[in-house]
């Protein structure tokens, strides 16, 4: 906007306040339903929006399971987080670490089929993780990696997205900053580590926020892969808690949601100043 | 230190009879310490050549040889040279002084001695306050020197420049010859520098190679290639403005090609015998001096003359030109050269 105008910026405030309420009001509804109790939640009837003397409770329960007044038994979510963030951590550094192999492969060395090896790697962004959930899912089971962490892990590691980003940018590195890394007598792997690395910092850091989220709210697969309620991520126990028991316990239902936000949001506040840079930096 | 020598030294991209060579056998004996300029205009392959000495393009014939060892198969860092790039290739994250000792780094130099090495460097190009910022943080010219610490730091055998001024301004760049000339004085060190800047190469050059189209036109000291250029591909390309090359005025040879410089033609105030009358079309004023540009029948003859000589002929009068006789030289006219 070149023309500043009071009432265009008024104007322009009050959508992106709208905007912002629409995000926030869910959250704030499940932030107040969770220090409710059930019956204060099953009760009243629009939910009261004022937060409630239940907080120390509703956490507790959410994580680390008991019996409810109510008399339903709830399962702890504290285990749930660690599968979830062990899995995220794994998805996330895995795609990073394999498309940076990869796309290093890809755009710095002469081999047969090259081009072809890349566009087969593209051509699986294509391909939705549904279309090839059943046959994943008879690898997987053959390979009894069923309730393991390999199993919720490995086969969302492989990244077409990812691989495509970094040869983007390793594309932009010039080629005689390769050239003087011969020259000062820097191997292909010590290039890798000693050049590359460094300057893909940002695009790394970026990546990581996104796979992360990706690996955090992954629901369909775990659903299938586990069995066991030891290996859980927290997005099933959610859904668990919802449908599982006779008596839905609200307050806990809520407190889990909540519980299950903070790590992303953690990492994305944390992450923030590298994730911003790594999506509009072009300074090389 | 070393000598260089290429000897008959081919470029072709692609195999077979579909090869396309763009360097058609190269030789050249360089002496140890010389410092010498490949010099020519782009397309040339004076920057191939360089990157074949250097080892980041593959040696398709021929030979080249570093002292008395024949380097063709030897990855560069093992050939024991150093190369400023033209757009420097400084490494982006590192500091001025990991920049400059990371070749040292990975040939496993000790400590102590990397931290003397760099020190020394630093103190010379004058970088020692720097040491500690990244590249972003340094001027042109500064990057430009920390670029050339890198390359002195590994006290190589040859130097190789690769247009390494032409991202400077120009009075950066006149500052800059001045340096790399005291550098190679103190150092010693045999150099190859590529340019297509004819000024460049006359000064910085104890003996330049002009190349055309993949070939060596000339190889001699600037002041062979001023005074006896080769060919008229030569004579055009060093000195501006260029040199005058006739081939239908009078007194010209049929089949030869006649060729003056602006600086060699006397105006005379009546027509000489061995002289021409030409018309002036347009003037220039430098400063110090004066181009003309003047027409005899279908050729161009550039003149120039100092400011001094009293005030600037009018446009459309005519001149009386006189060559001085022993500046005059002859070329063939089929083969463009030197007679």
């Amino acid at each position: 906007m070149i023309e500043r105008r009071p009432w265009l910026n008024a104007l322009a405030h009050t959508i992106l306040i709208l905007g912002v309420l629409v995000v926030v009001f869910p959250v704030y509804v499940t932030l107040v339903g969770s220090t409710q109790t059930a019956e204060q939640i099953a009760t009243s009837n629009p939910l009261s929006l004022l937060p409630g003397s239940n907080f120390i409770e509703s956490y507790r329960l959410a994580l680390f399971g008991g019996k409810t007044s109510g008399g339903s038994t709830i399962a702890p979510v504290a285990p749930m987080l660690w599968v979830s963030f062990v899995s995220a951590m794994v998805i996330a550094l895995g795609k990073i670490a394999i498309s940076l192999l990869s796309a290093f492969a890809i755009v710095y060395f002469r081999f047969p089929a090259r081009g072809l090896v890349f566009w087969m790697i593209f051509v699986t962004l294509m391909l939705p993780v549904e279309v090839r959930i059943s046959p994943t899912y008879q690898v997987v089971s053959d390979f009894g990696m069923l309730n393991t962490y390999a199993g919720l892990t490995i086969p969302l590691i492989a990244s077409a997205t990812a691989t495509f980003l970094f040869r983007q940018f390793f594309l932009t590195v010039p080629d005689e900053l390769v050239e003087a890394a011969r020259m000062d007598g820097a191997g292909p792997m010590r290039f890798f580590w000693d050049v590359l690395l460094p300057l893909s910092k940002t695009s790394i850091a970026a990546l990581f926020v996104i796979q992360f989220i990706y690996g955090w709210n992954q629901y369909l697969w775990p659903l299938l892969v586990t069995t066991n309620e030891s290996m859980y991520p927290v997005v099933l126990g959610i859904k668990r808690a919802i449908f599982g028991e006779v008596y839905v316990e609200w307050n806990v239902v809520m407190a889990t949601a909540i519980l299950a936000m903070i790590p992303p949001a953690l990492v994305v506040i944390l992450m923030q100043k590298w994730f911003v840079k790594g999506l509009v930096d072009t300074e090389k | 230190m070393a000598s260089l020598t290429l000897s008959n030294v081919v470029k072709r991209y692609g195999h077979g009879p579909k090869a396309n060579p763009v360097i058609h056998g190269v030789n050249a004996e360089i002496a140890d310490g010389e410092f010498i300029v490949i010099v020519g205009p782009s397309g040339c392959g004076k920057s191939t050549l360089l990157r074949m000495v250097a080892g980041l393009e593959e040696i398709s014939g021929g030979e080249i040889r570093i002292g008395p060892r024949v380097v063709n198969d030897l990855e560069p860092a093992e050939r024991d040279i150093a190369m400023v790039f033209q757009n420097y290739a400084l490494y982006p994250h590192m500091s001025v002084f990991d920049n400059m000792a990371y070749g040292l780094k990975i040939a496993k130099v000790p400590k102590d001695e990397i931290r003397t090495r760099v020190d020394k460097a630093a103190r010379i190009l004058e970088l020692t306050p720097f040491l500690e910022r990244k590249p972003r943080e340094l001027s042109g010219g500064q990057r430009q020197r920390v670029a050339m610490g890198r390359a002195i730091v590994r006290q190589p055998q040859v130097f190789l420049f690769d247009e390494p001024l032409s991202n400077l301004d120009a009075k950066l760049r006149a500052q800059t010859r001045l340096e790399i000339q005291k550098l190679h004085r103190e150092l010693g060190i045999t150099s190859l520098f590529v340019t297509h800047d004819q000024v460049e190469a006359m000064t910085l050059a104890q003996r330049m190679i002009v190349m055309n189209a993949g070939r060596m036109e000339q190889f001699g000291t600037p002041e062979e290639v001023y005074r006896r250029p080769a060919s008229t591909f030569v004579a055009s390309f060093i000195g501006a403005p260029p040199m005058n090359l006739l081939s239908s005025a009078p007194h010209v040879e049929p089949g030869t090609i006649l060729g003056i410089r602006p600086e060699h033609l006397d105006i005379v105030p009546q027509a000489a015998a061995q002289g021409w009358s030409v018309q002036v079309e347009a003037i220039e004023m430098l400063g110090a001096e004066r181009l003309l540009y003047t027409r005899l029948d279908s050729e161009q003859i550039i003149v120039r003359v100092n400011e001094d000589q009293g005030l600037a002929p009018a446009i459309g009068s005519t001149l009386h030109l006189l060559p001085q006789p022993d500046r005059l030289h002859r070329f063939d006219e089929a083969t463009g050269k030197r007679l």
